[in-house]
């Protein structure tokens, strides 16, 4: 279980304290997938940075399974917006970074497997530049996925591809969550995105200007359960940019 | 027969289609770089031979082999070249090793490029030939003074072109070594360096070619042996022949320099896609 408890986040700009994330609470169960989604600003990328340890939390903690999280760990791996790929590496070095504490004869067998996972078997020793966006979001994937974390972040993953390849790496993200048993927390500006692939969707609303108002959270179960009904659609929008319409959730 | 002849005749098509494909992936490249020296040298001998130009300031090819090769006779020659070769080669470690710890260190902390860089990029204005009397009063008129000349020539380029490599590193990328727990020297070995390789080797490359042009400052300004003093040479004793020839050598021991230096690096780069287009065509030149 992911436990986020009192996050706060003050970013200094100019001298003048801007708070990204206030006092913000969540717990996350083992094995779910969870989307944040919220306006640009609302600090939906500053928790996940926060969760993944790139961030310092300015307050609380963040705690898996008990441990508290202060900096990357390998349980946690992450997905980034663009692939990130080193171009000066291939594939299959690419990949390697994450276990390069590892010694060769494991690095090569992990790799190997976590490639055919993402399904880009025959592919190690393609350079990044010969390879689609799709594909090097995969690799991006594989990268995170090669060290067998327990909890995946998504910032946004998918934005930048077309909506073919969109649909077909949500179809390869969900069998990957189900067959390795992750817990996956995506960032997305996608609502359809969002209830197609999540159990659960918050979303985060900015902290207010005063320091009592905090980071709201708020819960919409189940949207992929009922993804026929185009309500939940409507109803996330609304909260989004619509305070008032909360409470018919 | 007809039939035969046409059998024969594609037969003979394809083996010549497939030497001129060979000939094409094989030596095109190279040879289009040869064009334009062939040019200048037919239009060079044109005005030389019909004496456009008065032999006495424009002497034929023909003529300027001719002072070559009697250099290379009595092994004057090669004793020239050695001894420029050696001044560029120290220069070039001394400047290079400077600008790449200066580079580095101005490029990884903000500080250090606070104190250094106003200086540096105020000294990158002041002329080569303004160093000289500086020089040979610091290092006197010998063999010191030249090879700190040179090595101020390689020192910008390498330095200016690695810090700038150096601070145009992808953030992002250094995040993508955090969240994988990479610590320093994996950073360095991973990232750092293999990013910073393609900067650092265009900064060696221009260095070299500034190291060129200070090594003929140096050896105009007082030696006795050397290319540049072949050129003081040749102008003192009225032949236009050596200087002319003193000019291709340092032309065509210039551009193999360059060549060793890119042909030693291009392992490491490989992965640029452009590298090889673009070097394609400047090194073959």
């Amino acid at each position: 279980m992911l436990e986020i408890s009192n996050i706060s986040k003050i970013f200094k700009n100019n001298e003048k304290d801007v708070a990204a994330l206030q006092k913000t609470n969540l717990l996350i169960n083992d094995h779910e997938i969870i989307s944040l989604v919220g306006q640009s600003g609302c600090g939906k990328s500053t928790l996940l940075r926060i969760i993944g340890g790139l961030e310092k939390a300015s307050t609380g903690f963040i705690k898996l399974n008990n441990k508290i999280i202060k900096k990357p760990s390998s349980n946690i791996g992450m997905v980034f917006q663009d692939p990130r790929l080193m171009p000066w590496l291939n594939v299959y070095d690419n990949i390697k970074l994450s276990i390069l504490n590892e010694n060769k004869k494991q690095q090569k067998v992990k790799i190997s497997k976590t490639l055919q996972k993402v399904g880009l078997e025959n592919c190690e020793k393609l350079w990044p530049r010969e390879l689609s966006g799709g594909m090097a979001q995969r690799v991006a994937i594989a990268r995170a996925l090669v060290r067998e974390p327990k909890v995946l972040l998504l910032d946004e993953p998918f934005s930048a591809l077309d909506s073919f390849t969109k649909t077909n790496l949500h179809q390869h993200v969900k069998e990957l969550w189900a067959s390795l048993k992750l817990t996956i927390i995506m960032v997305t500006h996608d609502i359809n995105e969002a209830t197609s692939m999540s159990d659960r969707i918050l979303i985060v609303q900015k902290p207010g200007e005063k320091e009592d108002k905090n980071t709201q959270i708020i819960n919409i179960n189940n949207p992929r359960s009922d993804l026929k009904n185009v309500k939940y659609n409507e109803l996330i929008k609304n909260s989004i940019f619509k305070e008032s319409s909360i409470k018919t959730l | 027969m007809n039939i035969f002849f046409k059998i024969n005749n594609n037969k003979l098509y394809k083996l010549l289609k497939s030497l001129y494909n060979l000939f094409k992936a094989k030596f095109s490249q190279p040879l289009i770089g040869i064009i334009l020296p062939v040019i200048i040298l037919l239009i060079w001998y044109f005005l030389a031979v019909t004496e456009t130009i008065r032999n006495s300031l424009l002497p034929t090819p023909n003529e300027v082999l001719k002072e070559i090769l009697i250099l290379a006779h009595d092994g004057t020659l090669f004793s020239h070249i050695q001894i420029t070769l050696t001044r560029v080669f120290y220069g070039f470690i001394g400047g290079g090793i400077a600008a790449t710890i200066l580079g580095i260190l101005t490029g990884v902390s903000p500080f250090i490029r606070k104190l250094f860089d106003p200086t540096i990029q105020a000294l990158k204005a002041v002329p080569s030939l303004a160093w000289v009397p500086l020089f040979i009063l610091w290092f006197g008129i010998f063999e010191n003074s030249k090879v700190a000349l040179i090595s101020v020539g390689v020192f910008f380029p390498v330095y200016l072109n690695l810090m700038m490599g150096i601070r145009q590193i992808d953030k992002r990328m250094i995040e993508v070594a955090n969240i994988n727990n990479l610590n320093l020297f994996q950073t360095i070995r991973w990232i750092l360096l293999p990013g910073i390789i393609p900067e650092w080797i265009t900064g060696l490359r221009s260095g070299l070619a500034l190291g060129w042009m200070f090594v003929i400052a140096a050896e105009l300004m007082g030696a006795s042996e050397g290319l540049g003093y072949l050129m003081i040479d040749g102008q003192m004793t009225g032949r236009p022949a050596l200087i002319i020839g003193a000019l291709i050598l340092f032309a065509i021991i210039g551009k193999l320099t360059d060549e060793l230096i890119y042909l030693s690096a291009k392992p490491f780069l490989k992965w640029k896609e452009s590298l090889d287009t673009m070097q394609g065509g400047a090194n073959n030149a």
